[in-house]
């Protein structure tokens, strides 16, 4: 007995040795032995991981990476590159595109995705009965709004030809110039016809999911995680570093950062406001900003008095010190919103035409004057309406006080839930109604076609001939500074005419660990994980 | 109280949740705003193409009665929001996890909660009282929303020892368990002390004094029954509450519970889950007063139901 | 119940230091919240965005919040609207939970399984939904606000009361009044209620400032104030998303609550033990 607890101390003992060297080695090569495992902070729970069903970014975030569109998108620069197509071309008129996708393009199943499989996956989207939210993406096919709106049944009638397997040929209702960046939105993209017809709504659980993108689903608990693995049969697998990624849906940003401070998550969705001050002076260099493509705003209810008076919308956005706001209030590096359209929406930089500061308040007193209400006098109490949340309610209250201060007018604050805001901005129930605008597609349309008389989004009951017909001229026009000049044109009827009280330009502001690589802070928040590894820094 | 009055009661259920199912299912289609409101308004087409899927295109009266007979097979229907899920998967992946929390954090509220009111009320007027009662005045002044974030930051931020949130080890489970336990533990405290003051004076309890029993033996044996009462009585909708989960404290740790949803579901007239989450709470509140009812009289065998 | 009961009860009570040191408390803060809009040092909306988050000083007693108001201020005129709020809801939920408790729980029966199915069912329904229709119906209606906060607040004071009730209706005490035929009115409101008062004076104690607190929920879904007035309530929810920025946003509210709380707590035990007829003199 004796002899064998000797011999087994002298065996712990060496086997502590081999241990401790086992952790020394690593170190010297500490670059490999990084577990590729990246943890995200992802905002909401995603609905769903239909491509076609979904509608928000956190479901965005996690299917860039499950599926591919035709074109993909080079995470420095936004330009589009070969994604499933190879290469592509494009007609003389601009109507007309044709696809050469790559043959060795796999679903993770093992299938090879053809140019049938994205013709089918575009028939769904546009389907009635498929009831998808982001139809509207493929109305610049032909025949597309018609067959989603059941004016044609035969699916065989829209703009799309598989000239063979792996041959596509789109043709479209104009020459929409970013429809190749169109192609990268999650709507676009294609899904495994046999899996969606074998299991129905179930397709997108984890056992049964098929797609063609760098990575596969492994696992989906509700209100927990989404994790995703590395897809055997994706044609640019050697390019992957990762071997895991898991989704996290947190709903509250103070949990998120706590859990970024605790080294849970290498990246968080987006920071709570009151904590910006505090990571903006942080020197370890994982705090980022950006600009973004959104804008805050209020709409005026034009179809109400006294804001269907143009001098009184004019004098309520020329006497706002935005500059302010986005000192004091948001604090975020957000831009005072001197325009509706943010610069640099697809190149375009949009002219200022609204003060950044409290320079015009004069202008705007003599403006209210000539309304007939001079220092505000005989104006009824204006009512600001926000769906309930912190943030909102700050920038209300001050733009309530520089409006009291500037032009001796009255506001009131109305905060309401969600769905009930919403409900009163789509019945126009309102006078003022804060609002945001993200971009659908990095282009200028996508802000400026929500203006359109009778619009779906214009909740200002807004209507300018002259602006309906810049915005028509635009989607047939190709040559770039031609439509940004149409831009430039409908841009200043609209800051002329104020339906809307624009604010500031949305930024990013978020927390990403050193150890990530590859992820590159761009304006569309694009950062697709087939690029990502984890390092020691 | 025989057999007979159990198997009555447990038959009251059926018409009571049968009201429960018709109010709730037209009261919440009167509120303004459906499931398919979104911020990026969807167009009439499609609007028409997504009630058609949900049946939501036929009148308010079919809907119901399509509602009824899915219940009778026990299947709660889809979700609108988590549109890949059935409501029935919604709530057997959350509800395990709340019950498990509720279960811990009520073991930490009665325990700290009766040894708090109980030391309180045997010593009253002096530092044994004051210090717990005023520990549990703070509680309830300060709602969970302040206390978690705070244990957070001290237990998970400052020294380091436990997950700031997440729901999988048995760290996960402690100060979650303890920021919900000290919320009703405030409640439960109070009650106990004001049950026992109040019973310290009645005749039975100034019996057993006279014939010698110690305050301890005393308070065990009588005050304990009778004392109780009032914590009894509140503890029946604090045990539906708190096992199918609480919307606070799960937000702060991100624990995927049933609590959640019943605010989420509501703002996103998720009609379905709505109806999921009250009738699940009413069948709670119904059972745990039901047995609220039964253990006072086994507390005091001449209570009596007709 | 005669005059000298009452008078010796308010002996008792001037009798208990705690009690009249919370008494005095609390009409003092009665009394500030009447007179807030005069003695107010700043205006509750007045901002100034170069001076925001700053710290406690000679100038801004209890600092200043994010957008630079007056926090001293802010408070005080939060405290009108949580106290009233608190007490007026809080009354609301004892007299109805009280009176539905007892007779419940007297008259027994089939008349109690059926008030206290009602209370299942209360108890169940979605009260989001419930505030919303409100809304819908009445608009923002301050008696609402009461009607909200007292409808959720009575269903387990009705539900202890009833427990109380149960258990004393087979005392000795009242099976003589019964016997010699006293009316179940004068049953119900001279003995049951009066008996079960402890336990209702300390739910209510717990009911203030959980009203208080649900208050700032209603405000949540557009019941209760409105920006820029702020209630303790909202003051406290967003005291805590700068807890670690600037601490003292949080800790102000929350103590003007504990404080308060405290007084009515010292209040709630000296009435008890002035109301209990069998007295606490031991």
């Amino acid at each position: 007995m004796k002899f064998k607890s000797w011999r087994l101390a002298l065996c712990s003992l060496l086997s502590l040795v081999f241990l401790s060297a086992s952790f020394l080695i690593p170190l010297s090569s500490a670059e490999s032995a990084i577990p590729q495992v990246l943890n995200l902070g992802n905002g909401g729970e995603p609905k769903d991981l239909d491509p076609h069903i979904v509608t928000g970014v956190p479901e965005f975030h996690i299917l860039m990476n499950l599926l591919e569109g035709l074109v993909s998108k080079d995470p420095k620069t936004l330009a589009p590159t070969p994604g499933v197509a190879e290469k592509w071309k494009t007609s003389k008129d601009g109507k007309t595109y044709t696809f050469y996708l790559r043959k060795n393009a796999k679903w993770s199943n093992g299938d090879p995705v053809t140019a049938h499989d994205f013709i089918y996956s575009w028939t769904r989207l546009l389907k009635a009965e498929t009831a998808s939210e982001y139809a509207y993406q493929a109305f610049y096919i032909k025949n597309g709004k018609a067959f989603n709106e059941s004016k044609i049944t035969d699916p065989t009638q829209l703009g799309l030809k598989a000239i063979d397997t792996y041959t596509l040929e789109i043709k479209l209702e104009n020459p929409t110039p970013f429809f190749l960046s169109l192609l990268f939105h999650h709507s676009l993209y294609p899904v495994h016809k046999a899996t969606v017809e074998k299991f129905g709504v179930r397709w997108t659980r984890p056992e049964n999911f098929v797609g063609n993108g760098a990575f596969i689903l492994s696992k989906w608990e509700i209100n927990k995680v989404v994790s995703l693995k590395p897809n055997p049969y994706y044609w640019d697998k050697e390019i992957i570093k990762l071997t895991e990624a898991n989704f996290f849906p947190i709903d509250k940003h103070e949990t998120e950062e706590k859990m970024f401070r605790a080294k849970t998550l290498h990246t968080v969705d987006d920071l709570p406001l009151e904590k910006l001050p505090l990571w903006q002076k942080d020197s370890s260099g994982v705090f980022k900003t950006h600009p973004y493509l959104g804008t805050y705003y209020y709409w005026f209810n034009c179809t109400k008095a006294p804001l269907n008076n143009k001098k009184v919308r004019q004098a309520l956005a020329l006497s706002i010190d935005r500059d302010r706001i986005v000192r004091f209030v948001t604090r975020g590096g957000q831009v005072p919103a001197t325009m509706f359209t943010p610069p640099g929406t697809g190149g375009f930089q949009p002219l200022p035409r609204l003060p950044k500061d409290g320079s015009q308040v004069a202008k705007a007193k003599k403006l209210l004057a000539e309304a007939g209400f001079p220092e505000g006098k005989g104006l009824p109490a204006i009512e600001i309406l926000y769906n309930t949340s912190d943030n909102h309610k700050k920038i209300a209250e001050a733009i309530q006080q520089m409006w009291k201060e500037n032009l001796g007018i009255t506001t009131t604050l109305f905060n309401q839930e969600w769905k009930v805001y919403l409900d009163n901005q789509h019945t126009k129930n309102y006078m003022i109604s804060r609002a945001g605008w993200i971009a659908d597609y990095n282009d200028p349309n996508t802000f400026l076609d929500m203006f359109l008389t009778n619009g779906g989004n214009n909740h200002a009951g807004y209507s300018n001939k002259a602006y309906d017909e810049l915005i028509e001229s635009a989607k047939k026009e190709r040559a770039t500074q031609k439509r940004f000049a149409i831009f430039q044109k409908a841009e200043d009827i609209l800051l002329e005419d104020l339906p809307v009280l624009p604010i500031y330009i949305y930024s990013r502001n978020y927390l990403l660990s050193n150890e990530v690589q590859g992820w590159y802070p761009n304006i569309e928040d694009i950062h697709p994980l087939k690029y990502i590894s984890l390092a020691t820094k | 109280m025989g057999l007979k009055y159990i198997l009555r009661r447990l038959l009251t259920m059926i018409p009571v949740f049968f009201l429960v199912v018709t109010v709730v299912f037209f009261m919440i289609r009167f509120a303004p705003g459906g499931p398919f409101s979104a911020e990026k308004k969807v167009s009439p087409q499609v609007l028409k193409n997504l009630e058609a899927k949900y049946h939501m295109d036929e009148p308010l009266i079919q809907q119901y009665f399509r509602y009824l007979g899915d219940l009778s097979r026990f299947d709660l229907g889809p979700s609108f929001k988590h549109s890949n899920r059935t409501v029935n998967e919604i709530i057997g992946e959350a509800l395990p996890v709340s019950m498990e929390l509720g279960l811990i954090s009520l073991c930490w509220a009665l325990l700290i909660g009766i040894t708090a009111g109980g030391l309180a009320a045997l010593k009253p007027n002096t530092p044994y009282d004051y210090i717990p009662m005023s520990l549990s005045i703070m509680g309830i002044c300060l709602p969970t929303f302040v206390i978690g974030p705070v244990l957070v930051l001290v237990f998970g931020l400052w020294f380091n020892w436990l997950p700031v949130a997440g729901w999988n080890s048995w760290q996960d489970r402690l100060l979650p368990s303890l920021t919900l336990g000290f919320a009703y533990a405030a409640y439960i405290s109070r009650l106990t002390r004001g049950g026992f003051m109040e019973i310290r004076h009645q005749d039975f309890i100034r019996t057993a004094r006279a014939k010698g029993l110690t305050e301890g033996q005393i308070l065990i044996k009588h005050a304990l029954r009778g004392g109780i009462l009032p914590v009894i009585s509140y503890l029946g909708p604090a045990l539906a509450g708190i096992i199918t989960g609480a919307l606070v404290t799960e937000t702060i740790f991100n624990i995927p519970g049933l609590g959640r949803f019943f605010i989420e579901s509501a703002l996103n007239r998720d009609y379905t889950v709505v109806m999921a989450t009250s009738l699940l709470y009413f069948s709670l509140i119904f059972l745990c007063n039901f047995l609220v009812d039964i253990v006072y009289v086994i507390l005091d065998p001449r209570v009596k139901y007709e | 119940m005669s005059n000298s009961l009452w008078t010796d009860a308010w002996h008792r009570l001037l009798k208990n230091k705690l009690a009249v040191f919370g008494a005095v408390f609390i009409s003092l803060e009665i009394l500030i919240c009447i007179l807030t809009p005069w003695i107010a040092p700043y205006g509750f909306e007045t901002q100034n965005l170069e001076l925001t988050l700053a710290k406690p000083s000679m100038v801004h007693w209890f600092g200043t919040d994010n957008l630079g108001r007056d926090l001293f201020t802010r408070i005080l005129y939060g405290g009108r609207i949580s106290i009233t709020v608190g007490l007026l809801a809080s009354l609301v939920s004892v007299v109805v939970g009280v009176i539905y408790g007892a007779i419940s729980g007297f008259v027994g029966g089939k008349t109690d399984n059926i008030l206290m199915r009602i209370v299942d069912l209360l108890y169940a329904l979605p009260f989001i939904f419930l505030v919303i229709i409100l809304m819908v119906y009445f608009g923002r209606n301050i008696l609402l606000l009461f009607v909200a906060l007292g409808l959720t607040q009575w269903l387990t004071m009705a539900r202890i009361v009833r427990g109380q009730v149960i258990s004393l209706k087979q005392k000795e005490f009242i099976e003589a009044a019964k016997s010699i035929g006293v009316r179940t009115r004068s049953i119900i409101l001279r003995h049951l209620i009066p008996n079960a008062l402890g336990p209702v004076i300390v739910y209510l104690t717990l009911t203030i400032p959980s009203v208080i607190l649900e208050e700032a929920f209603l405000s949540f879904l557009g019941l209760g104030v409105q920006a820029p007035m702020a209630s303790w309530g909202t003051l406290i929810s967003s005291g805590v998303e700068v807890m670690e920025i600037a601490p003292w946003i949080l800790f102000f509210p929350a103590f003007m609550l504990s404080l308060t709380l405290f007084s009515l707590n010292f209040l709630g035990d000296g009435l008890r033990d002035a109301l209990d007829p069998k007295g606490a003199k031991d």
